[in-house]
């Protein structure tokens, strides 16, 4: 799979934006994983092509930050949080039945490709503990029940 | 709203105020008075006098920053300087940043054109962080909005003023919040601390001086202006100004961000966040955020501010006060920040890199009732090694040993009945 002229004149766009090419790496990263849902070895090398920098200047900012997904994911990344705050909201038992019902296990994705389950750190969302983010606008939910976290996840197998 | 300044105008929903309601309801006023009556270095004095302390945790005062910044900017000659905004909040346990940006974003904007003006930079970047999208789209809309208004761009409101900001939006990590860190993020540079000196106020962003500020520090700054160093000060129940916007959470019945004057207690926040939920008895707390020591009963009433938290072997940090209640176990509760601390060290300076890991693995077998009498020697001996700040780049390494070191001289007796294979606070 090849970059989207469309994506590619974004990560030119980016890097007028950034001062250079180097400090829109990341941006072009980002612009890749929105469009490709993870960055790929060949959309990689790609997308330090179009900047005009080293795969291996990229990648040592795609291996670094822990949002950007050097491997596929699902159409669903569920991102829960493990903070301390959570933790004393209940989070674990929400993280055991999430786990249960997917059947997988942090960093994991469902057979059908459905979902993606990953924890994180602190999401700033300590008054709806325990919380998690959802999807590709990363949106908060919580306080989250086991039960509310079963509904969400619906039709999953 | 004069009891609140900080976050009265925010809406319940936390959905942001266009620029023409944010006008309506008072704000962009601060600005013109900034451009056309204060010079530059009456708005550092009048900052200083504010005794305003930078909210990021250190609390550094924020008009000697600045004052830091000039002196640097003037010797550094002709060209760009910036200014930072630190939008990464990601410390355990803080979630007030989230808040201004997504709710009051022209707030923070007003806030951070002032301190441009101030130090004389040219440029602002917001960073914000990967899981604040809601934040960095808000962001990014007032950004505009004000563009087109006039605030920013050339020759702002006539003054002769030039400065654009724009939003960089992160990718996850908490070390991006290290200023230093920060700076190599936005140069597109592995995201690791640097040296000090030399300090960005002389050699930041691409070589060139910088202030970093956090959100609330900066949302602060236009009532500042508008009402006057005095007010801002008289605000506070201490020496140090304004009110605080602290965030309540853990084991209370209703865990919120709560804006209340500078050196309020932890009772008083404890009480209006519902009290300790269930009807449970306190255990615990820390005032600051992950990486500041745990207090007890005994310092409900202690000022929370960053002098008097000092004095009793903690610290305010982020005003992030999570509390533990009678049930909760300190050994997971501590346990639970080092699998943090050790996931998110950026593997720069080997105790924290090694040395966390470490710490975490001990902590969870302490936890699963599988630890060694030698273990706690071990967790002893890694508090000693981080030592004071200064042994590594950054301070991630001390601020993870923090919560650890004072959970050892606290709970000394839970860390040992653990090694019995019980707990005895435990969710019996």
């Amino acid at each position: 799979m090849t970059l989207s002229p469309a994506t590619k004149s974004a990560i030119v766009e980016a890097a007028a934006a950034h001062g250079g090419p180097k400090a829109a790496m990341l941006e072009a990263l980002k612009l890749v994983q929105q469009a490709e849902g993870y960055v790929s070895d060949a959309n990689l090398a790609e997308a330090a092509l179009t900047l005009g920098v080293t795969t291996a200047e990229i990648d040592s900012l795609a291996t670094f930050y822990s949002q950007i997904f050097r491997s596929p994911v699902g159409e669903t990344v569920i991102l829960l949080c493990d903070g301390l705050s959570c933790y004393l909201g209940g989070a674990d038992a929400v993280r055991d039945a999430v786990m249960q019902k997917l059947g997988i296990g942090f960093g994991e994705t469902t057979p059908d490709g459905k979902f993606t389950l990953i924890n994180i750190c602190c999401v700033g969302g300590c008054d709806r503990a325990p919380a998690a983010l959802v999807g590709p606008d990363r949106t908060l939910v919580g306080p989250l029940s086991a039960d509310d976290l079963t509904a969400l996840i619906g039709g999953a197998p | 709203m004069s009891e609140t300044p900080l976050t009265g105008r925010a809406r319940a929903d936390r959905s942001p105020h266009s620029f023409a309601k944010w006008q309506r309801i008072g704000g962009y006023q601060a600005l013109p008075q900034a451009l056309s009556r204060h010079s530059p270095d009456a708005i550092v004095a009048m900052v200083e006098a504010a005794a305003l302390r930078g909210r990021g945790g250190a609390g550094f005062l924020t008009g000697t920053k600045w004052r830091l910044m000039r002196e640097g900017a003037a010797k550094a000659g002709a060209g760009a300087r910036y200014l930072c905004v630190n939008g990464d909040e990601t410390e355990p346990g803080s979630f007030k940043d989230r808040l201004l940006m997504e709710a009051l974003p022209h707030q923070l904007i007003e806030g951070a054109i002032i301190a441009a003006y101030a130090v004389g930079a040219t440029e602002v970047i917001a960073l914000v962080r990967d899981e604040y999208r809601a934040a960095a789209v808000a962001l990014t809309r007032a950004i505009a909005e004000a563009e087109a208004a006039g605030l920013l761009g050339r020759n702002i409101l006539g003054s002769g003023f030039d400065l654009t900001m724009r939003v960089h939006a992160s990718a996850g990590r908490y070390i991006v919040g290290e200023e230093t860190a920060l700076i190599a993020a936005i140069e597109g540079e592995r995201p690791v601390p640097r040296h000090r000196p030399p300090y960005p106020a002389v050699s930041g962003l691409w070589g060139r001086p910088t202030t970093v500020n956090n959100v609330e520090t900066l949302s602060a700054v236009p009532a500042i202006v508008e009402r006057g160093a005095d007010w801002f000060r008289g605000l506070s129940r201490t020496d140090e100004g304004g009110t605080k916007l602290y965030g309540v959470s853990g084991c209370v019945a209703r865990p919120q961000l709560i804006e209340a004057p500078m050196g309020t207690t932890a009772r008083e926040l404890i009480e209006r966040a519902g009290g300790i939920r269930d009807g449970r008895a306190l255990l615990a707390f820390q005032p600051g955020g992950g990486a500041t020591g745990f207090l007890e009963a005994a310092e409900l009433d202690v000022p929370m501010d960053f002098a008097h938290l000092k004095k009793v072997g903690s610290a305010l940090g982020t005003g992030a006060l999570i509390v533990l209640d009678d049930r909760t176990c300190p050994v997971a509760a501590i346990g639970r920040h080092a699998r943090f601390y050790a996931r998110e060290s950026c593997g720069l300076c080997t105790p924290c890199r090694d040395g966390l890991p470490w710490v975490s693995k001990l902590l969870d077998a302490l936890e699963g009732g599988q630890g060694r009498r030698e273990d706690i020697e071990l967790l002893h001996m890694h508090v000693d090694l981080a030592g004071p700040s200064g042994r590594s780049f950054c301070d991630l390494m001390a601020g993870a040993m923090t919560p650890l070191k004072s959970g050892l001289q606290r709970f000394g007796d839970v860390f040992a009945a653990h090694l019995d294979g019980h707990c005895p606070v435990g969710r019996a």
